[in-house]
């Protein structure tokens, strides 16, 4: 107990992740992981192709149950809980492919997304009241979509999904948000927009990115873990990730 | 590719309307009471086929055995007709008198337990409604917490299907096996058989069919409509929206069964008797077909549609009865293959731009307008959707 308190510095951890495994008949993806994440820290992970990096996600959102191990988000256990709980919980997810629904307007999905009437009776009894709609239009905005409301959503470039998909998840307004490879595909303006956007969201909540894009990586985050093999190989800013030899070796091995 | 978007906010309260007109108005007029009492057995089908629009068209979730609701409805309703007709005074040649005749001849000299509640008409009013709705939550819960969905499903539910028919024609005794309940007479002493009964319920199933259909619009148009067409493509982000994907799914397959249920019911009463034919197999594809044929998006397509393949049947079989089977079968497969919005499809493309032409140039034009310079083609087509849930106020 009290060396892992030595170890880890003393501010209030969001996300707690100790001696997660997961282990497909028998092929470990992720490995015996330890992992924490600070209030309104902008936490990127990065590693090779198949590192275990999306697996980590599944597992903190339930769409893949551990093996073994704890998932602790604000003192709550996130492995005994279904998917929608943890997400009432106050944990969003984006997803690597984007993932909204191409047959709805923008305005729709951002509305599906607002946490009201989400069991059967509220969902037919919602009302799309003043409320939603200042709602809607404020994250719209934010996410550069303010003049896309009524668009069908299989009308957006590929960058516009993927703001799309980052403002359903902050209609949520989650605690922790997290975030699959979120400038792939994005041209060079996109991303600089996509990197002031979670500068700007990082304020209410802590962010959790997968990201292969080093220019990215560097504009956002406070700190980096690199993942390989389902196990942390190195952790710090990005300079000293950089810097790690081992980090040095697995990418340019590879 | 049509967008299911299309056909969201598209029954326009005049469509309703019109439906209703020729139902009430109409066919009553324009039939004697032999084809009336006709069709009304057609639309007790067409009740669930408007089940199938929900949980199949929206919900994505293929039901193959939907004529078990069907049928539980209408056994429910049979049962306790069953018992009226059964008075030891019309019974008293039986050795046990008092009971249906199809348990004397089994040798059954008591009511099963089961019947016995039947005897009351609030407790098999209120059993055709929560009889199936039980049975439709069970296997819910069983399949959809469960994750088990598409072609599984289906099978399952075929099976389900089959083995309450097969339960139904081993266990005669209590059930009249094969031949089913038949020789019901009198509701609370009202007989049934007679002509100004039959128009009578023949305007109580019609105007349960338009209730039904008002209930789906309303569902379709709320946020839980919306919520289905986000199901059937993005399960997993509707799940990471933070909805508990499989109780909506529980609820669309319940609301399916209750609507069939009512069909069932209403058979019952207008044709004066039900058995396992209408509950196995064989039926229930049937009514996916009628589905299928209106256009499984659209809630008034399932009635055109079953009304329209049922009169082809009609006629059809009368000439070529060994036919038709295979008849339906090409229908089936020409509808999903060329046609797969069905008639509502058709009705679609083809009529309502024509329609359109001789109303007056619509007059909105806000916000919309914006967007459909910027996304061109598509987004008119979309448009006269898209006004009927513009923002603030959704009716
Ligand atoms: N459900 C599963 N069943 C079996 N193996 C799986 C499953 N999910 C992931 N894997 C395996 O686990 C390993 C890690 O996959 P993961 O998707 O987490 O990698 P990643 O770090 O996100 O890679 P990428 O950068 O390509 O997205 C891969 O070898 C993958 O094949
Ligand atoms: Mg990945």
């Amino acid at each position: 107990m009290l060396e892992t308190n030595k170890s880890i510095p003393q501010k209030e951890f969001v996300l707690s992740i100790e001696g997660l495994t997961v282990s497909f008949d028998g092929f470990k993806a992720v490995n015996d992981l330890s992992l924490y994440v600070e209030e309104q820290e902008i936490r990127v992970i990065i590693g090779p192709n198949g590192a275990g990096k999306t697996t980590v996600l599944d597992l903190i959102c339930g769409r893949t149950k551990a093996t073994e191990g704890s998932i602790k988000f604000k003192g709550t256990e996130l492995t005994r809980l279904n998917e929608h709980q943890i997400v009432h919980a106050g944990v969003g997810r984006k997803f690597q492919n984007p993932s909204i629904y191409e047959d709805l307007t923008v305005f729709e999905n951002l509305e599906l997304s607002f946490p009201r009437g989400r069991n059967v009776w509220g969902a037919l009894t919602f009302r799309r009241d003043t409320e939603v709609v200042a709602k809607v239009k404020e994250i719209a905005d934010m996410i550069f979509l303010g003049d896309k409301l009524d668009m069908n959503a299989d009308l957006l470039s590929h960058g516009q999904k993927q703001w799309l998909e980052i403002g359903m998840l902050l209609i949520q307004d989650p605690e922790l948000l997290m975030l699959d490879e979120p400038v792939a595909g994005m041209s060079v303006s996109e991303r600089k927009q996509t990197a002031e956007l979670l500068q700007r969201i990082t304020k209410d909540r802590s962010v959790l990115v997968i990201e292969h894009d080093m220019q990215f990586v560097a504009d956002i985050a406070d700190r980096v873990t690199v993942l390989h093999q389902g196990q942390v190989l190195s952790e710090g800013s990005m300079e000293r990730v950089q810097s790690d030899p081992k980090v040095i070796e697995v990418y340019l091995g590879h | 590719m049509t967008k299911i978007k299309d056909f969201i906010g598209r029954y326009q309260l005049s469509h309703l309307l019109i439906l209703a007109v020729i139902l009430l108005v109409v066919m009553p007029l324009a039939m004697d009471i032999f084809r009336l009492n006709l069709v009304g057995k057609y639309l007790t089908y067409a009740f669930v086929a408007l089940g199938l629009v929900l949980c199949w068209g929206y919900g994505g979730i293929l039901s193959l055995g939907q004529g078990v609701f069907f049928g539980l409805g209408g056994y429910c309703m049979a049962m306790f007709l069953k018992l009226e007709a059964s008075s030891p005074e019309h019974t008293a040649i039986q050795s046990t008198p008092g009971i249906p005749d199809f348990m004397d001849w089994n040798q059954l000299t008591a009511l099963p337990w089961f019947w016995e509640p039947f005897h009351s008409f609030g407790f098999t009013l209120l059993a055709v409604v929560l009889v199936p709705a039980l049975f439709a939550f069970i296997i819910g819960v069983a399949m959809f917490k469960r994750r088990v969905s598409g072609v599984y499903f289906a099978i399952i539910t075929q099976a389900i299907a089959a083995i309450l028919t097969i339960l139904i024609i081993g266990q005669q005794g209590y059930t009249g096996g094969v031949n089913g309940i038949t020789d019901l007479r009198t509701l609370n002493g009202w007989d049934i058989r007679t002509d100004s009964a039959k128009y009578i319920l023949y305007f109580i199933n019609a105007f349960l069919l338009i209730g039904c259909l008002i209930a789906a619009r309303y569902i379709i148009k709320s946020k839980l409509g919306r919520l289905l067409v986000a199901m059937r493509e993005r399960e997993d982000r509707v799940r990471f929206s933070g909805y508990d994907v499989s109780s909506f799914k529980i609820f669309i397959y319940c609301v399916a069964a209750v609507f069939s249920a009512i069909g069932g019911a209403m058979f019952t009463l207008q044709v004066g008797f039900m058995s396992p034919s209408f509950v196995g197999i064989v039926p229930s594809i049937e009514m996916v077909i009628f589905c299928a044929v209106g256009g499984r998006l659209s809630i008034l397509g399932a009635v055109y549609g079953t009304l329209l393949v049922n009169w082809a049947k009609t006629s059809f079989s009368e000439s070529f009865p060994e036919l038709w089977l295979f008849a339906m079968g090409a229908l089936f497969i020409g509808v999903v293959m060329a046609f797969p919005n069905g008639l509502a499809g058709l009705y679609q493309t083809y009529v309502e731009p024509r329609l359109q032409r001789f109303r007056k140039p619509a007059p909105v034009a806000s916000q919309s307008q914006v967007v459909s310079l910027e996304a061109g083609k598509t987004a008119t087509t979309t448009n006269s959707a898209d006004k009927e849930y513009s923002h603030a106020g959704n009716q």
